[in-house]
């Protein structure tokens, strides 16, 4: 089809502190282009619809093959990566904005550091005494490695966080992809060794208990990660430990 | 002497974080830069595995085999010491990343499973899925994320590397770097710096690298008197799938696990590939390579595609692009070995590779030449070490597939170590004005730019550059063009003069940082473009027809690029063959 375009609303912000405004761009349609595509196509002619001069639009990006989770953004209502997101099966005008519930830097760029300070909290990592030879790993069945691996798959996008009705400043809950890394951790036989410091991590405000079971975090999750079963497995150990340290104490 | 040195790691991908390990280890002080999250760094692309030989299939394989593959691979231009030291290590990288929780493919006792990829007949190749990068760059973050909360590393996300610092003497003494954010221009100390800053695919416009993945900063070494080599080894994968902003990696994995390429015998056939019988169909790697058939090497099977596709007009649909295909294979064997790939392919394509052949072509990949490094990763500037995929050594005229995650992660265990022992025998610094006047140099760059008012567009410019680069330095490369590439390039550098960004302001500016490395891209290219002209012969994934033949007498050298008076000036250095000796490479 001759001259066919596409459209777009795209929500934008010059610096954290300022107002959001939107602007309109139309540009030519392409066979198989994606969101960050059209987005690159912007930057080299940037003008609006009405036909102003204004800046290139900033967005987070790296890999382009939905791999390093950089490039999330809510895409027509809904958070998803937008390399992978394909023009042709998205309604026009195609509509972009920032995550909500993370501060934005600039534009579609949003300051998403909380997660891996979540990550330092519950220690996901696993306590290797050194990396000096100490000969092999633990043995791992097949059916424990097919567990870990899915979970292991987390790009850090934070589409699950920001899709979450109880992840917000107030609550201060640390989402669906720390609770599903408590897990990875905790089933290695190594990663194990600190369990307790990890459930204790999720004990309390901001915890699991948080969690309202709205199941929209496995819902919006791009690597199809069992979200959903991570946080009912890490709930019940967290309970188990909680009554354990009453006992204890 | 500083019993506790301070080292600038630069790039947070497998072998930047494989550095910072290593020094946090031995009671170093490290501050990370990188301008994405480490977390996000261009290493969780990589997708096939990670090569060692461990044996663990009973078929003989051992370090000295490895060696040879790897060298014989790289068509001897690669020195072999380090390559020896790499294959040797590399058994306890792997039980390494075990430990430190990979989860890593098991056979059925429990042990790591092990799969075939190019350029050799061993099953030498340990994969977490199809996602092995991935999985390696996140054990690594894990253990930085550890001693980041111990308060021995510092991470710089969203900072950008501009330059070395370098005292009177020459020797680097700490870093220029830009806030990505805030766009501030900041000096910073310590004991050694090193680079490790990745590839340099956006040269080439679209490759299959990530967006960060520009040399710009190995440029800028380059700039400040580093020796870059062997700038003409540039890898094209043969299986990418071509899009409109990037040529996404279709493993070689795929074929390691059995997927066959080919295409219709018929020019121009309209059948769906499914409906074409087996006779039909011309299996050509595994007719022209009846020893290695789809695993050749990445040079030799891209060139193989080149063929059909422009010698014998047999692109699917008359189109660049040849089948790879993996439907004859169990689904259960492709989820369980290669769902990340696949996914990708349904993802960005549309079509399910379980049951429709893919349809492929080359892209570019990897860069084998960059940074020079000397046995133990250190540059040819004091204090400066340089590790990973920017850097010179390991892989000669060719990479073989899998090697560089391993490449990687040796590069930064000797390149920590060793900066570790550089810093605790280092004097102190003497102040003599260097971080100001760096600080400085670069504030004027900066200010030029934002002040350049001529009617080019950055992105634009970069465009040219990338059909110019993939046109004239990538597969087949002749002399003429070679030479109008280099006059097109100080075209494009003179243009850069003119460049009017569409973005002043200073805050997250893109457009700005993307200009800054746009400059940087087109110096690097022309160390690209005269040194594959420079090289009179055809070795590894440098082919001109004009030269077939490999020349073992003249071009067994490493070439060695140095900034002079604007422009590359080369030199050649023999290679070390001393522990295989060359040999005619026929697969």
């Amino acid at each position: 089809m001759a001259n066919k375009t596409v459209t777009f609303r795209i929500k934008r912000q010059d610096e954290p502190q300022s107002k959001a405004y939107w602007e309109e761009f139309e540009i030519p349609w392409k066979p198989g282009m994606n969101v960050i595509s059209s987005l690159m196509d912007i930057a080299m002619n940037p003008v609006t619809r009405e036909g102003k001069a204004t800046t290139p639009v900033v967005y987070d990006s790296n890999c382009l093959e939905e791999i390093c989770g950089s490039c999330a953004m809510i895409i027509n209502g809904r958070a998803r990566m937008a390399c992978s997101t394909l023009i042709d099966a998205l309604q026009q005008p195609v509509t972009l904005e920032p995550f909500s519930k993370f501060p934005v830097v600039r534009d579609l760029c949003v300051d998403r550091s909380v997660l891996f300070e979540n990550l330092k909290a519950v220690k996901a990592w696993i306590p290797v005494d050194g990396t000096y030879d100490l000969g092999s790993g633990p043995r791992l069945s097949p059916a424990e490695q097919e567990v870990s691996y899915p979970l292991s798959r987390c790009i850090s996008c934070c589409c699950c966080m920001e899709a979450c009705p109880q992840f917000s400043t107030d609550t201060g809950f640390v989402g669906a992809a720390t609770i599903s890394q408590v897990r990875l951790f905790n089933t290695h036989p190594t990663g194990k060794t600190l369990k307790r410091e990890r459930l204790t991590a999720l004990m309390g405000d901001g915890g699991i208990q948080e969690c309202g079971y709205a199941q929209n975090c496995v819902e919006v999750c791009p690597k199809d990660i069992p979200l959903t079963d991570s946080i009912s497995n890490v709930s019940k150990e967290v309970m188990k430990q909680a009554i354990v340290d009453l006992f204890r104490s | 002497m500083a019993a506790n040195p301070k080292i600038i790691v630069v790039g947070g991908g497998l072998a930047g974080l494989s550095a910072v390990i290593k020094i946090a280890e031995m009671g170093g002080q490290v501050d990370l830069f990188s301008m994405v999250s480490v977390k996000r760094s261009h290493s969780v692309c990589a997708q096939g595995g990670i090569n060692a030989a461990k044996n663990l299939k009973g078929e003989g394989d051992s370090t000295a085999q490895h060696l040879d593959d790897t060298v014989y691979g790289g068509d001897f231009l690669a020195d072999q010491p380090p390559v020896k030291a790499m294959c040797d290590q590399a058994p306890g990288i792997i039980d390494l990343l075990d430990r430190m929780g990979v989860p890593f493919n098991r056979t059925a006792e429990g042990l790591l499973d092990f799969r075939r990829f190019g350029g050799t007949l061993y099953n030498r190749t340990a994969f977490a899925g199809a996602t092995t990068g991935q999985q390696l760059l996140y054990a690594l973050d894990e253990q930085v994320r550890r001693y980041e909360a111990e308060g021995k590393v510092r991470k710089y996300e969203y900072w950008e590397f501009l330059s070395a610092v370098l005292d009177s003497q020459g020797a680097c003494r700490g870093i220029c770097a830009m806030d990505l954010r805030s766009m501030e221009v900041v000096t910073f100390p310590a004991d050694a710096v090193i680079m490790a800053t990745g590839g340099v695919g956006a040269i080439f416009g679209k490759s299959t690298n990530s967006v960060v993945c520009t040399g710009s900063a190995q440029s800028a070494l380059y700039q400040q008197g580093a020796c870059y080599a062997n700038g003409e080894m540039i890898q094209v994968h043969p299986t990418a799938i071509p899009g409109e902003d990037k040529l996404r990696l279709m493993s070689e994995s795929a074929r390691g696990e059995g997927g066959r390429v080919w295409v219709p015998k018929q020019p121009g056939d309209k059948r769906a590939a499914r409906s074409i019988p087996e006779n039909e169909r011309w299996y050509f790697l595994e007719e022209w390579y009846p020893k290695y058939g789809n695993l050749v090497p990445r040079d030799v099977a891209t060139r193989a595609i080149f063929k059909v596709v422009y010698e014998h007009h047999l692109g699917v649909d008359g189109q660049p692009m040849v089948y790879l295909d993996l439907t004859h294979i169990d689904r259960k064997v492709l989820d369980r070995k290669l769902e990340g790939i696949l996914e990708i392919y349904e993802k960005f394509v549309g079509d399910d590779p379980r049951d429709i052949p893919m349809k492929i072509f080359p892209g570019m990949h990897y860069t084998m030449g960059g940074l020079w490094v000397d046995y133990k990763q250190g540059t040819n500037i004091p204090g400066l070490y340089a590790c990973g995929e920017c850097d010179h050594s390991i892989h000669g005229a060719n990479r073989l597939g899998a090697n560089s995650l391993m490449s990687c992660i040796y590069g930064g265990f000797v390149a920590g170590p060793e900066s570790v022992n550089y810093a605790r025998n280092l004097t102190a610094a003497a102040a003599d004005g260097a971080f100001a006047a760096e600080r400085k140099r670069q504030e004027e760059f900066n200010q030029r730019l934002l002040r350049s008012d001529g009617a080019e567009n950055p992105f634009k410019i970069w465009r040219e550059l990338g059909e110019l680069m993939t046109k004239n330095c990538t597969v087949i490369r002749y002399n003429k063009p070679l030479q109008e590439t280099d006059a097109k390039l100080c075209e494009l550098l003179e243009r850069w003069n003119h460049v009017n960004l569409s973005d002043k302001s200073m805050w997250t500016n893109s457009t700005f940082a993307f200009a800054r490395q746009l400059y940087n891209m087109l110096q690097l290219s022309r160390v690209i473009a005269q040194g594959a002209l420079q090289r009179d012969e055809s070795r590894g994934s440098h082919y001109k027809p004009d030269f077939p033949e490999r020349d073992d007498v003249n071009w067994m050298k490493t070439t060695k690029a140095y900034f002079a008076a604007g422009a590359p000036r080369f030199e050649f250095e023999p290679v070390n063959t001393s522990l295989v000796t060359p040999r005619p490479r026929k697969y």
